[in-house]
């Protein structure tokens, strides 16, 4: 005779326990005691098995329930467990004496044969498979990133020739979302940018008597560079994840086969028009975070370095040429196709399903910072190759 | 029902095998659907009815053979005479699809103003014409999220009739309807086959319908993964000779 015991719950009351003994001819009689529920914690059938490798040739596996007091599917898990154990053991299950509800829920449990082929294996693979599988993987994605771009070039080409069919109105509303929406924020970042370029650059300066260059550095480093990148990486976080949830959702809600049977490209009607708007809207956002970036640099200037406003806006005005406008506004398109490009892609190559719209906002968003980080750093090779 | 049977062959599938990759969902479909008639397409939950609807109106490219219609076949078509066919359809998707970021009007009125050469007040009164027709004047200037489910499917079945398409699918029509509204439904499908001459296809499992509605239908089994019956779903009820049709059909009632 065997006895094992999963102890009491707090409460007092009995929690699940249970008896193994051996009756005549090979049958044994499990004697289940107590309160057999999910919450009070149950015993694994496994913790049978050692006890039916010490009983003596049992053939039969038979139930007293009746000092059972309450059960709930935590008994059923328990019992449909030990029908498992008695199959591998060629042990026949006695379900007679168990209560009528559980034996009826276990019939119907074993009512329908598992489907062949249904359960999904979880397959392990090594480091170097890994590594392989996320290489292809990259590969492949990359090769969706080029055909997308295709598109997008072809969708481009019928908008030349005035066959694009989107509304106007999306073009438009697209147009205010990132664009005047967005100025808080960029003020907010261009500006403390520009702040904190000046201080690291006030701390150098000072010491050899050369403040006055901190507007240039400022003036500069913002034209060229800040003013491009910092807006573009709100831009992405903002504005293509937004993109990419709206397509999303919308692959996930049938609109966009709903586009496609009416004959309108997806292509053209929804990511032409958010590309366009980020096209004209980028440089401007980008001049503007220019301009803030310096505000933000002449507070520092005139506050701790004691400069004039006037000194300090000749001083940028000779310092800052046009061509370091320009190269940051030249990427600051670049980087808003870019931004446009991976929200819609992301967007369009959604899944369908909730979990898989909230993926593509945020690969839509590592895209778009990669690549705007990636061809910032060709563009500052090629700047330098070409010495502009 | 007494109208003469339909003979014109609309839409023929010759062939057809789909597949998702590798898995294989539904092959060897051969079936013709006939001008004027309403063609149920039914079978179990999962074997490949939706899949087949998306064949059919030239969502997803066949594994293998073709889709004709009125001896065109589809996938052989150029794009632009492919996008052309699709015009001539009109689809309710399952969910209504409609674009949530337009007004029902709005919806109804982007085909129209894309395809036709209508002025924006005659657009206007066509779609506010459409809505009317399925139960919803007066919600013109309503966003998709602002009705309920059955109001959403309405409006995607007036979108669907927007351009008097030739022929109509529709996805599972009565899922998510109580059944006075899958009633009114299906008599709004037949008053538009009666009404507009459509072809109309139809993916759904719910019995009352297809035995309203349906003039001719194809069954399609998940297990053999391919059709094993075609006909009048009343007569296939009566006289199948395959039990799995007509356990389908009795609600399993031949089991019991």
């Amino acid at each position: 005779m065997a006895r094992q015991s999963t102890g009491q719950d707090g409460s007092g009351k009995p929690g699940a326990d249970f008896t193994l003994s051996q009756a005549e001819g090979g049958t044994l009689v499990l004697k289940l005691r107590g309160d057999w529920k999910l919450k009070s914690g149950l015993p694994a059938p496994g913790s049978l098995e050692k006890q039916f490798d010490l009983s003596a040739h049992p053939s039969r596996l038979t139930f007293d329930t009746t000092e059972l007091t309450g059960w709930d599917s935590g008994l059923l898990a328990f019992l449909s467990g030990l029908q498992e154990l008695c199959k591998a053991r060629k042990l026949e299950f006695d379900a007679s004496s168990l209560p009528e509800g559980a034996r009826r829920l276990l019939k119907l449990a074993a009512a329908v044969p598992e489907r062949e082929g249904a359960r999904r294996s979880e397959s392990h693979h090594d480091f170097l498979t890994l590594v392989g599988l996320e290489s292809l993987a990259l590969w492949r994605s990359l090769g969706d990133m080029l055909a997308f771009l295709g598109e997008a070039l072809e969708s481009f080409g019928r908008l030349a020739i005035g066959r694009a069919r989107f509304r106007r109105r999306d073009l438009i509303d697209t147009i205010f979302e990132c664009g005047a929406a967005a100025l808080p924020i960029v003020t907010l970042i261009s500006f403390l940018v520009g702040l904190i370029l000046a201080f690291v650059g006030a701390v150098q300066l000072v010491q050899f008597g050369a403040q006055i260059y901190v507007a240039d550095l400022v003036g500069i480093a913002m034209a060229r560079e800040m003013g491009a990148l910092m807006t573009a990486i709100i831009m992405s976080g903002r504005t293509g994840a937004a993109f990419a949830a709206q397509l999303g959702t919308m692959q996930v809600n049938e609109e966009i086969d709903a586009l496609s049977t009416f004959g309108l490209s997806p292509m053209d009607f929804l990511v032409l028009p958010r590309m366009i708007a980020l096209i004209i809207m980028m440089p401007l956002l980008a001049i503007y975070a220019d301009l803030m970036g310096i505000l933000g640099g002449a507070v520092v200037g005139t506050g701790m370095l004691k400069l004039s406003a006037v000194e300090y806006v000749n001083q940028t005005v000779n310092g800052v040429g046009l061509t370091d406008f320009a190269v940051g506004i030249f990427k600051s398109s670049v980087f808003g196709v870019l931004i446009a490009i991976s929200g819609c892609m992301r967007g369009i190559q959604s899944g369908r399903s909730a979990s898989a719209v909230g993926l593509a906002a945020t690969s839509a968003v590592v895209t778009a910072i990669v690549f705007i980080i990636v061809t910032d750093g060709v563009f500052a090779v090629l700047t330098n190759v070409l010495g502009i | 029902m007494t109208r003469a049977p339909h003979t014109e062959p609309h839409i023929t599938v010759k062939n057809l095998d789909m597949a998702y990759g590798d898995f294989v969902i539904q092959r060897n479909l051969n079936f013709t659907i006939f001008r004027g008639d309403i063609f149920i397409i039914m079978g179990p939950s999962g074997c490949g009815k939706s899949t087949l609807l998306k064949h059919l109106v030239g969502l997803k490219p066949p594994a293998r053979g073709e889709v004709l219609f009125s001896e065109q076949n589809f996938w052989k078509a150029e794009p632009e005479e492919q996008e052309r066919l699709m015009r001539r359809f009109g689809i309710l998707y399952q969910s209504g699809a409609l674009w949530s970021s337009m007004t029902l009007a709005e919806n109804v009125a982007l085909p129209l103003g894309e395809f036709t050469d209508l002025s924006p007040a005659e657009i206007d009164s066509v779609a506010s014409l459409k809505l009317a027709l399925v139960g919803l004047a007066g919600f013109e200037d309503f966003y998709p999220s602002e009705i309920s489910g059955g109001m959403r499917k309405r409006a995607g079945l007036a979108r669907a009739m927007a351009l008097d398409p030739e022929i109509l699918f529709f996805d599972e029509p009565s899922a998510g309807l109580d059944p006075v509204s899958s009633h009114l439904l299906d008599d709004l499908i037949l008053e538009l086959r009666d009404s507009l001459g459509a072809t109309i296809a139809v993916v759904t499992h719910e019995l009352p319908s297809i035995f309203a509605i349906g003039d001719n239908s194809v069954f399609l089994d998940t297990d053999s993964r391919t059709m094993i019956a075609q006909g009048d779903p009343r007569k296939l009820r009566d006289e199948c000779p395959d039990p799995r049709v007509r356990n389908f059909l009795l609600r399993g009632g031949l089991e019991a």
